[in-house]
């Protein structure tokens, strides 16, 4: 068995969630006994990526492909070029991680090859089978798919980074065509000196009850600095304007599972559970006594926000 | 320039479904169903593209069993002009129904096709781009703002580090994230309009598409539960159990 898994890079260096993604694919590799894992480095000025990917143990070949078109990763150039690989290397598996860019191309590259997506797989039972949430997380479906080639996208929070300190192979091999369908025009990426979010070991959120942007900042910030924490949201709070999109927890944002999630001013509605119950402890302050939020946290503690965050900061000193 | 926008029926948002008591699938018996958010979201950006004069007809479709009739209802109660029910069994796969989809786009010859990015039920994010990908068309996944200009769409896009700007070459997919726009309530009298639009009904045989299931569900389960519910009487006391019994910090 072959498997290809897609690296995803950024300005040119891998992204931490494709490390993520190559465990899967040892997982599903040891499931069938042994197989040859190769990854995909493709982008434009990709030397760096491509010994990145070289350097993550377990990875067999890695196919470096360099061309202007591939730096954005737009959808339509990176799948034709998957599935001309598919077809030219034989593999039978292809692993992205369910991050925005793997969720945008890998559908695409499943239709192109006649066959059904496994999304958000959170548990690799062999090949073929595997655990995915359906319903915001509220029931876990196992399921067993025979397609000839096995489209997956895996959820990072439920597989561990691979190991560094391999050396594999780089094969350059020629780009395919520029599409011609898309360009990207440009990015507003939000700017942070903090942990990123979706694998940070502890995460700060606050809703709606945050009442305003100025008021998450004004007490959000200092309790993260204090803690090291990446910073999330609920929805409401990104509807209101409060932070950007990328703060964003639930099941149509980020997911995450820390060590410690805090979620202050936040109710706890399905959509956002979805998001963070993986979390191993998870606080909750909450002036109403009712929140759904307080059934799933390990400490609840309630009260006024304005209050008890400037305290618990303080009380971290 | 006329858009088609697939809708989906799904279990309402607010409801929390349960695994039957046998594993072997989710307990639906008088459950409410809505049309997907995404897809709601999707339909109140075509109809906004007609009143602003860049659309002439919005036409919404739908695959699945006859109550997927009355979500195509509730879009044309907010604006769109003609529905298109394929008569089919609940739950076919996200691949079948894009290639069912694609049929309906070479019949109606749409020039845009803006869906939600995933339904809420089966949560796969799939349907979009592989229709995208099964016209050879350029795709525009996640999006929060969509501007067409001529023969381009420009699309923002939400992604996992902020916010992207694509150009698309038209004709394209536009899959919705959620803050593109909110939706309209449907007035009573634009309820009333919808029931004497025009509903096409195909058996979903008629177009030709293999929709044999590719994935078999083995077990439907809850996820394993979390013990929490624990209260403390105050900061000192959060602290100290995140030290000493969680050791977290
Ligand atoms: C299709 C769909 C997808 C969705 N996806 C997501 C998603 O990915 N992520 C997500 O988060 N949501 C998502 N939602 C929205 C979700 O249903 C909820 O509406 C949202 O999570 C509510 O956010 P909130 O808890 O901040 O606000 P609210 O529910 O309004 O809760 C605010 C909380 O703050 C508390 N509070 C107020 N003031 C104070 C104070 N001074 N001190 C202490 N506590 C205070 C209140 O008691 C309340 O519990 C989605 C919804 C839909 C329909």
């Amino acid at each position: 068995m072959r498997i290809l898994v897609i690296a995803e890079q950024e300005n040119g260096s891998l992204v931490e969630t494709s490390l993520n993604a190559i465990n899967a694919a040892q997982k599903l590799a040891a499931s069938h006994g042994s197989a040859a894992i190769d990854v995909l480095a493709a982008g434009h000025n990709t030397d760096a990526l491509a010994a990145e990917c070289a350097a993550v143990a377990g990875v067999d070949e890695v196919i470096q492909v360099d061309a202007p078109q591939y730096a954005a990763s737009l959808a339509e150039n990176i799948t034709t070029l998957v599935v001309e690989l598919v077809r030219t290397r034989d593999y039978q598996a292809v692993i992205c991680a369910s991050t925005s860019v793997g969720k945008n191309i890998s559908p695409r590259i499943a239709a192109l090859l006649d066959v059904a997506q496994v999304s958000d797989v959170t548990e690799i039972i062999g090949v073929g089978t595997y655990i995915r949430p359906i319903y915001a997380g509220n029931i876990m479906l196992t399921c067993e798919s025979a397609e000839p080639v096995q489209v997956l996208t895996v959820r990072p929070t439920a597989f561990d980074k691979a190991d560094l300190g391999g050396s594999a192979t780089v094969t350059r091999l020629d780009a395919g065509e520029d599409a011609g369908l898309s360009s990207l025009l440009g990015r507003e990426l939000s700017k942070s000196d903090r942990p990123v979010l979706s694998s940070a070991p502890i995460v700060v959120s606050g809703g709606r009850g945050m009442g305003s942007g100025d008021n998450y900042q004004r007490l959000l910030e200092p309790l993260a600095d204090k803690l090291g924490a990446a910073l999330g949201a609920s929805r409401a709070a990104v509807d209101a304007g409060f932070v950007p999109n990328d703060y964003q927890v639930g099941q149509t944002g980020k997911i995450v599972a820390p060590e410690l999630y805090l979620a202050v001013g936040i109710s706890g509605a399905i959509q956002h559970l979805a998001g963070m119950s993986d979390a191993k402890v998870i606080v909750a302050i909450n002036k109403d006594p009712d929140a759904p939020i307080f059934q799933v946290a390990d400490y609840g503690l309630e009260g006024d926000l304005n209050e008890l965050v400037p305290e618990l900061t303080e009380c971290l000193a | 320039m006329k858009i088609l926008v697939p809708v989906k029926r799904v279990v309402d948002h607010n409801v929390k479904v349960r695994v039957k008591s046998d594993g072997s699938g989710v307990d639906l018996d008088n459950v409410k169903m809505s049309i997907n958010p995404f897809d709601e979201i999707a339909v109140e950006e075509a109809v906004r593209l007609k009143e602003a004069g860049s659309a002439s007809e919005v036409v919404v479709v739908s695959l699945g069993g006859k109550g997927c009739q009355e979500t195509l209802r509730t879009a044309l109660a907010v604006g769109a002009d003609r529905a298109i029910h394929i008569d089919a069994e609940d739950g076919v796969e996200p691949l079948a129904v894009s290639k069912c989809l694609k049929q309906v786009v070479s019949r109606e010859d749409p020039e845009l096709v803006i869906m939600g990015k995933q339904a809420i039920d089966d949560d796969c994010n799939q349907t979009g781009q592989m229709l995208s990908a099964l016209l050879g068309w350029s795709q525009g996944t996640f999006a929060s703002e969509l501007k067409l200009n001529g023969d381009k769409a420009t699309v923002t896009r939400e992604i996992d580090g902020g916010l992207e700007t694509l150009e698309l070459a038209m004709p394209a997919v536009i899959t919705c994230d959620l803050r593109l726009n909110e939706p309209r309530y449907a007035s009573l009298p634009n309820i009333m309009k919808a029931k004497r639009k025009p509903m096409e009904q195909i058996p979903v045989s008629e177009l030709g598409v293999d929709i044999t299931p590719r994935i078999q569900p083995v077990k439907f389960a809850a996820p394993a539960p979390r013990s929490g519910g624990m209260k403390v009487a105050d900061v000192a006391e959060l602290v100290e159990k995140l030290r000493s019994e969680a050791r977290v910090l």
